[in-house]
């Protein structure tokens, strides 16, 4: 195992030298912090009030990875394909996705493809409704209708399985091609070898990019507040039009994203060392 | 000794180029029941091609591959798996599965291409890694274990298969020298249990201990081909003398 604390490192470095000096930085800001909003009403208001925006950011985040992992699976799947349609279509939406800003994409998707996409389920809606024998259950959809929240989780979604299928199809590449001719040469299937041999060792050896892309999503939640979406962003902005307290909601706010940030990272990390005694 | 059972595995008139290189030029093979045929020959020569054109891991211009007389067909995907399932492959690197427990890398296969039930494929795993010596390295991972002993579970993993025939590439060549005894006493020890097996080597003691039939290739072709004692200590080409009195000066 190659890796910062390896039998590679010449010597031991001292306690002192090892300690996570980082992490009590951290610690020590967070305790004042707290001790901040324990004993002052301003701090506390502004907490209760960024924290009713928790559920929207972990919501978003929650739900937009796993879809964008999803995403990003049969994308990579579809690029190391022998069809050479799937890799086509693949590769189109890796490069036009992964070239656009994540923000101008939430905008597409929010105000044109979303429009667009009501647009074509209410003409289908009236086509087939005859047929089916039911009324007005899709011709009276409105794109206002779908709501905000669901735009821009659909936007992250599709901005990160783009990364997702880059990052996944490395990983696939990288393994040893041994690997895939020992699994066909003991009659496993194309989808049998990927599923029981391929992918499990993927994963194992993109663990942490992926949890990189999981605390990049993370941030980039924050995008929703430009929706009006009322994230923790969305809650602190408003809070600051409404007071022009700035300085004491951007310090809060970054304090927000960083705990779940660092929980995040903690959590890959915990997984990671979970794993690592299998890797070869 | 019975020449005249069917073959199992029979190649016919195989060709593969890598461009202008005739890797294979028109090799015709015939592998016999419970016998052990070992291909000996110069690095470069195709004697690895044939082996992965047997079990089409390799995709031969023409030429026909028959197990057990039957024509095995090469542009159906079922057809190529279920080829693939009865005819085991040991690679020189081993490449055993390094996220599974060894006993998990040789019940794999079992359980998810013939469908044995979980409790039954361990068995079986276990089963064949007592064969092969290894009876206390199962909850082992691959990378705790030493060459020998990877290349020793890998054997058990083709099989746990219960292949028809079992290819062997050169199964000792990525070996420290005083881990290749092991293996070939696994190989020899399968041969006497009458274990069907084509072994690439360049081990030349080994083709002389275990070999029913030496197969030497040179330039892609099949050159000579007989009992050992044949092809090593008389052989008829000029090419084939010249490898092997290279290889007995060595």
């Amino acid at each position: 195992m190659i890796g910062p604390d390896s039998e590679l490192a010449p010597d031991q470095p001292s306690l002192l030298a090892r300690a996570p000096w980082w992490l009590l930085a951290l610690a020590l800001v967070s305790v004042l912090l707290g001790w901040r909003i324990a004993t002052n009403e301003l701090w506390r208001d502004i907490a209760a009030r960024l924290a009713s925006g928790l559920g929207i950011t972990l919501l978003v985040t929650a739900v937009a990875f796993p879809l964008a992992l999803a995403l990003g699976l049969a994308s990579a799947l579809a690029l190391v394909s022998p069809h050479p349609l799937r890799r086509q279509v693949a590769t189109l939406y890796v490069q036009v996705v992964r070239g656009l800003p994540v923000l101008v994409q939430i905008f597409l998707v929010a105000f044109v493809l979303v429009p667009l996409g009501v647009e074509a389920v209410r003409a289908l809606g009236s086509l087939l409704a005859p047929l089916l024998g039911v009324e007005k259950t899709l011709a009276g959809l409105r794109a206002t209708d779908v709501p905000m929240v669901a735009r821009v989780v659909a936007a992250l979604a599709f901005a990160y399985g783009a990364f997702e299928a880059e990052t996944l199809r490395g990983g696939l590449t990288s393994l040893a091609r041994g690997q895939a001719e020992a699994a066909r040469a003991l009659g496993l299937s194309r989808s049998q070898s990927l599923r029981h041999v391929l992918l499990p060792q993927t994963f194992r050896r993109v663990l942490p990019t992926l949890g990189n892309d999981l605390i990049c999503l993370l941030k980039d939640s924050a995008l929703v507040s430009v929706l009006g979406v009322r994230d923790i962003t969305q809650e602190a902005r408003l809070y600051q039009s409404a007071t022009f307290r700035y300085a004491e909601s951007l310090v809060l706010l970054a304090f927000f994203y960083l705990a779940l940030t660092l929980l995040v990272a903690l959590a890959v990390r915990v997984l990671e060392n979970r794993l690592r005694r299998h890797a070869a | 000794m019975p020449l005249e059972s069917a073959p199992v595995l029979e190649a016919r008139a195989l060709v593969k180029r890598y461009g202008a290189l005739a890797a294979l030029d028109s090799v015709s093979l015939a592998i016999h029941p419970g016998r052990v045929a070992v291909i000996l020959g110069p690095s470069g020569s195709g004697k690895s091609t044939l082996l992965r054109c047997l079990n089409f891991l390799v995709r031969p211009e023409s030429g026909e591959v028959l197990l057990d007389g039957v024509l095995s067909d090469l542009d159906q995907a079922r057809a190529l798996d279920a080829h693939r399932a009865r005819v085991g492959m040991v690679f020189q690197q081993f490449n055993l599965f390094p996220h599974l427990r060894v006993w998990e890398n040789v019940a794999l296969a079992p359980r998810v291409v013939r469908r044995l039930a979980p409790a039954a494929a361990r068995a079986l795993a276990e089963r064949h890694l007592n064969r092969v010596g290894l009876a206390a390295k199962v909850e082992a991972f691959p990378g705790e274990l030493s060459g020998g002993q990877q290349q020793r579970a890998a054997i058990a993993r083709a099989l746990a298969m219960e292949p028809a025939v079992l290819l062997c590439d050169e199964p000792t060549s990525a070996l420290d020298p005083e881990l290749t005894g092991e293996v070939l006493a696994v190989l020899r020890q399968l041969a006497a249990e009458h274990v069907t097996m084509v072994v690439v080597t360049h081990d030349v003691a080994f083709a002389r201990a275990a070999a029913h039939e030496v197969v030497f290739m040179d330039a892609g072709r099949i050159v000579e081909q007989g009992p050992p004692e044949r092809v090593i200590d008389a052989p008829v080409t000029e090419r084939a003398r010249r490898f092997f009195s290279r290889e007995a000066a060595d």
